[in-house]
């Protein structure tokens, strides 16, 4: 059947009409629709169609007419209706482009006057030649991308350094600018410590522990882990170092890094010793044994490190950093006792990761107190898993290399392989504690609770020796708010600590204990 | 070194996610779309990038050759008689060149159409079988300094605008406009097409054609300028553009015509048919352009057309070396009654228009007709504002109100568009797909890649 309305001396543009007939045929039940002022060459083309009706052809030049054909008089209504309705619609907000997507970089360039960085995370194969146009227009750059050739990122940043400009990355998955964290990062406190890391998670682990001890952050630079192999030759991290010597917002200056190649170590330590601000420095795996300068303090794991930055950063005697960790060390051990009780004498620990330098960090604490660990990321080769996802004795893994994360988004957003894990090793007879990060912040998981917390209780119900060791990594300023975080995980039974090192040494001395017993 | 004393400013390139740190902490950014570039071959960019200077060099000048045109009409002729090779075998068609076998609908209807209008054939039948026999050629427009619409079919007797470039000395070509509905170019060969394209020749054009040579010159430059400032773009919207010809026009017919009634009938056609003026700002842009050819190292696009098969592009530094790839169907709001499913692919030398920084070019300078592209003004301000990405400079004449009078974006540059992906944006019309049904549709659509893939890799490959 066809219906029709006519509304007299009602004036419409003949492109909103069209939009109006397009919309209308999508309604369920019509068949077809006109939707037209009613002048004489549109009673023309409507004719052609069929939907001319008697009422259409005796309306006037200024009437819109609106001619539906439909299965059933309340489809037709429906349209009529629809069609009221978008006549009428008001835009949703004045038009104006308020946040206008630019349509390319040089578009972005010139509408965002006094841009200084960019942030790029385009496919690798083609962010060189991005990031190279960046460099060109005077751009500093973070290269979130990975999958950049080696010799790409030397020339990247030798041009860099060149015209006085910071490459951050390739890979460089975090950093804090000017108070402003990018990427993968937290909002932490600002304050007078300068970061310079070659390990994205090790650079969010410093800045919050340093963040939630009261200290703060001038800026943090992201190197991307090759920076300090051979090839690139530590370029960005030199050159970050001497910018944060230079920075008057910085009063001291954290290093954090895997340990580099020992030809490029030598040009970071004979760079440190020109410098005057206190340097902390932590090469996970590689501590620097020589006192370099009067004011030099190595350390062992990314907390020490932290802890006596944020000890310099606050005016307090270095030796606080020490009270610390032992204040937090009486604490573990009451807790170790206690659940150490549950379980047989041999058992295993698995430590499941998101975080890569969590991994270092583990390999570091672990051993020293429980013989090998294994690892599909092995500080020291012998250590190597046979295979990642059949894990023996006590492992630790790092869900982020690269044999678990193609195809699917990195395991700090997507948790679903993780969960899978942590319900299949609670499963096993052998293993009694499961060791854990999470990781917050900006770029990470915004509903982490919500996406954990299912395997985390299935893996109490299976295994009721289990002991669930966390560090959560975060502020309570971060969108996820690291508070909410840690009361929910403990109230599921979670033992949470403030930091990674106090998470792997609780969990370390539970087994030693449960052995002891 | 400056970086950590100066506010943070962010132009952000990828995940969208990453500019929710810096906004909670009001650090302004921006995001930057990327789009692939268009060519795989990273060695080519690297050879243009070599010759950069060169080349930017080479492209001031064509487009300082295209902006500096001053195209007029100048006068009125019979195609056979003015435009340069033109025989009465030959037919003139839209975009590069096509066989009869491979022409869409609309062209063939529209070559069938031309074919009874020259007495050629006695009917469509005779129309078809003559068309596809061989014994007639059929040849690109823009060979022959002209321009079409749509099917942009030209043949012997139909008569022709002239538009001259007083600044360089070049032609070009164009027919009369037909108006909307069952009309030549959209393919329609029905006896109302052939006795309207009569009708023109017959009364219209010496009609014209008097009033024109009565006032010598009309300066089309000055008049697409003042039709921007007045919501057109003119390539979809030719309202302002057609008034303004009309007031330039009727005095004269009123002067030159002895008869009140063909006079009068001859203004009514004009002032019945939006479009009239797009046959006009097709050819200003075609004078305009055809300065700017010829240049050495320039990769200034000429030409871009399609004929409903093929989209074709011409380079400046490239001489007459056509570069194709497949028309697209436009992204379009069709007629009551059709649907995409009815569309030819994209039609016609319109896009000439988009070429000389018009068109699509130009649509934030015509909120009418924002609808084509999402409904809302800012969207048609994104769309110009895309193209400057690809274009070699900005039109010193040709100005757009809401963008503070920007000029428009002007002389796309082939190694812009395949390093960036950005597409050139084209506003068209659309024909049905079969022969002798007209105009179903009109739209937008970004061009494809493929002829600029070509075009870039050839030049660059090219480049000594």
């Amino acid at each position: 059947m066809i219906k029709t309305v006519i509304k007299k001396g009602a004036y419409f543009d003949s492109v909103s009409l069209m939009q109006v007939a397009k919309k209308l045929n999508s309604v369920p039940g019509v068949l077809d629709s006109a939707v037209v002022m009613a002048t004489k060459e549109n009673k023309g083309i409507i004719k052609a169609s069929g939907l001319l009706t008697p009422e259409i052809l005796k309306a006037g030049d200024s009437d819109l007419a609106i001619a539906v054909s439909a299965k059933t008089p309340a489809a037709a209504e429906a349209a009529f209706k629809a069609a009221d309705e978008l006549l009428n619609r008001k835009p949703a907000q004045p038009s104006g482009g308020a946040d206008r997507k630019a349509a390319g970089l040089d578009d972005a360039f010139k509408s965002l006057e006094g841009a200084n960085l960019a942030v790029i995370s385009v496919a690798g194969r083609f962010a060189g030649a991005l990031a190279a146009d960046c460099l060109e227009k005077g751009l500093n750059v973070m290269l979130f991308s990975d999958n950049i050739p080696v010799e790409t990122e030397v020339a990247l940043k030798k041009a860099a350094v060149k015209k006085g400009l910071l490459v951050m990355g390739p890979d460089c998955g975090t950093a804090i600018i000017n108070g402003a964290p990018i990427a993968f990062a937290n909002s932490v406190r600002r304050g007078n410590i300068g970061v310079v890391a070659a390990a994205g998670t090790g650079l969010q682990e410093v800045t919050t522990l340093i963040s939630n001890e009261g200290a703060g952050i001038s800026q943090a630079i992201g190197t991307g882990g090759r920076d300090v192999k051979l090839e690139v030759g530590a370029l960005t991290f030199i050159q970050a170092l001497r910018m944060l010597a230079a920075d008057p917002g910085t009063e001291v200056i954290l290093l954090v890094s895997k340990p580099p190649h020992p030809a490029i170590l030598k040009k970071i330590t004979a760079e440190i010793k020109k410098i005057e601000k206190p340097v902390v420095a932590v090469f996970l795996g590689g501590e620097i044994k020589e006192k370099l300068k009067e004011n030099f303090y190595p350390a062992k794991t990314l907390e020490e490190a932290a802890y006596k930055a944020a000890c310099l950063g606050r005016g307090w005697a270095i030796a606080k950093a020490r009270e610390m960790i032992y204040d937090m060390n009486l604490k573990s051990l009451a807790l170790a006792k206690k659940e150490a009780l549950r379980k047989k004498k041999t058992s295993c620990l698995r430590g499941l990761f998101t975080g890569g330098t969590f991994v270092s960090e583990a390999q570091v604490i672990l051993p020293e107190m429980l013989g090998a660990v294994l690892s599909n990321a092995p500080l020291d080769k012998k250590n190597k898993l046979k295979n990642s996802m059949q894990l023996s004795g006590h492992a630790v893994i790092d869900l982020g290399e690269d044999e678990f994360t193609v195809g699917r988004p990195h395991p700090m957003i997507d948790f679903s392989l993780r969960n899978k894990l942590i319900v299949s090793e609670a499963k096993r007879p052998e293993v009694s504690v499961l060791l854990l990060d999470l990781v917050l912040g900006y770029g990470a998981n915004l509903n982490p609770l919500e996406d954990i917390m299912p395997s985390l209780v299935e893996a109490f119900i299976q295994n009721k020796e289990l002991s669930i060791v966390a560090s959560v990594t975060g502020t309570e300023t971060d969108p996820q708010a690291r508070f909410k975080v840690v009361k929910a995980l403990e109230a599921a039974g979670v033992l949470v600590m403030p930091s990674n090192a106090g998470a792997c040494r609780l969990a370390g001395e539970i087994i030693r204990m449960a052995a002891k017993r | 070194m400056k970086l950590f004393e100066t506010e943070l400013r962010v132009i952000n390139i990828g995940l969208e996610s990453f500019r929710q740190g810096l906004n909670d902490c009001g650090v302004k950014s921006v995001q930057a779309q990327f789009k692939p570039p268009l060519s795989a071959e990273a060695g080519l960019f690297a050879k243009a990038a070599k010759h950069s200077a060169r080349i930017a060099k080479a492209n001031g000048k064509a487009l300082g050759r295209i902006l500096a045109a001053k195209p007029a009409l100048v006068g009125m002729g019979i195609a056979l008689d003015v435009i340069p090779g033109m025989k009465r075998d030959l037919i003139l068609h839209a975009g590069p060149p096509v066989t009869w076998e491979r022409m869409c609908g609309p062209m063939r209807g529209g070559i069938m159409a031309a074919l009874m209008y020259e007495g050629l054939a006695a009917n469509p039948k005779e129309a078809e079988k003559l068309a596809a026999s061989g014994r007639i050629k059929y040849e690109p427009c823009h060979e022959h300094n002209a321009v079409g619409p749509m099917a942009g079919i030209i043949s012997a007797s139909m008569p022709v605008f002239i538009v001259k470039n007083e600044e360089h000395g070049n032609f070009a070509y164009a027919t009369q406009n037909e108006g909307l509905g069952k009309v030549l170019r959209y393919g329609a060969y029905g006896p109302e097409v052939i006795e309207r394209l009569k009708w023109m020749e017959k009364t219209l054009y010496p009609t014209l054609k008097a009033a024109i040579e009565s006032l010598g010159r009309i300066d089309l430059k000055t008049m697409v300028a003042q039709a921007l400032h007045m919501g057109d773009e003119v390539h979809n919207r030719n309202r302002a553009g057609t008034s303004l010809l009309y007031r330039a026009l009727a005095p004269a017919v009123i002067k030159t015509c002895k008869d009140p009634e063909t006079a009068a009938k001859s203004l009514e056609f004009i002032n019945g048919n939006d479009h009239f003026f797009l046959n006009l700002s097709m050819a200003l842009s075609k004078a305009s352009l055809d300065a700017g050819r010829g240049v050495k190292d320039s990769s200034v696009v000429v030409v871009m057309a399609r004929n409903g098969t093929d989209f074709g592009v011409q380079l400046s530094g490239t001489g007459g070396r056509w570069f194709t790839g497949p028309a697209q169907v436009p992204d379009a709001l069709y007629f009551p009654g059709y649907s995409k499913a009815d569309a030819n692919p994209d039609i016609g030398d319109s896009a000439i228009t988009e070429t000389n920084g018009l068109g699509g070019f130009a649509i934030a300078a015509a909120p009418a007709i924002v609808q084509f592209v999402g409904g809302k003004a800012a969207d048609a301000l994104n769309y110009t504002l895309a193209m400057y990405e690809i274009t070699a400079g900005e039109s010193n004449i040709y100005k757009i109100p809401a963008l503070d009078f920007r000029g428009t974006p002007t002389g796309i540059d082939v190694i812009k568009v395949a390093r960036s992906g950005i597409l050139p944006f084209i506003d068209t019309g659309v024909a049905h797909k079969n022969a002798g049904v007209g105009q179903v549709g009109a739209g937008v659509l970004s061009a494809p890649p493929e002829p600029f893939t070509k075009a870039f890799e050839y030049f660059a490959k090219n480049l000594k």
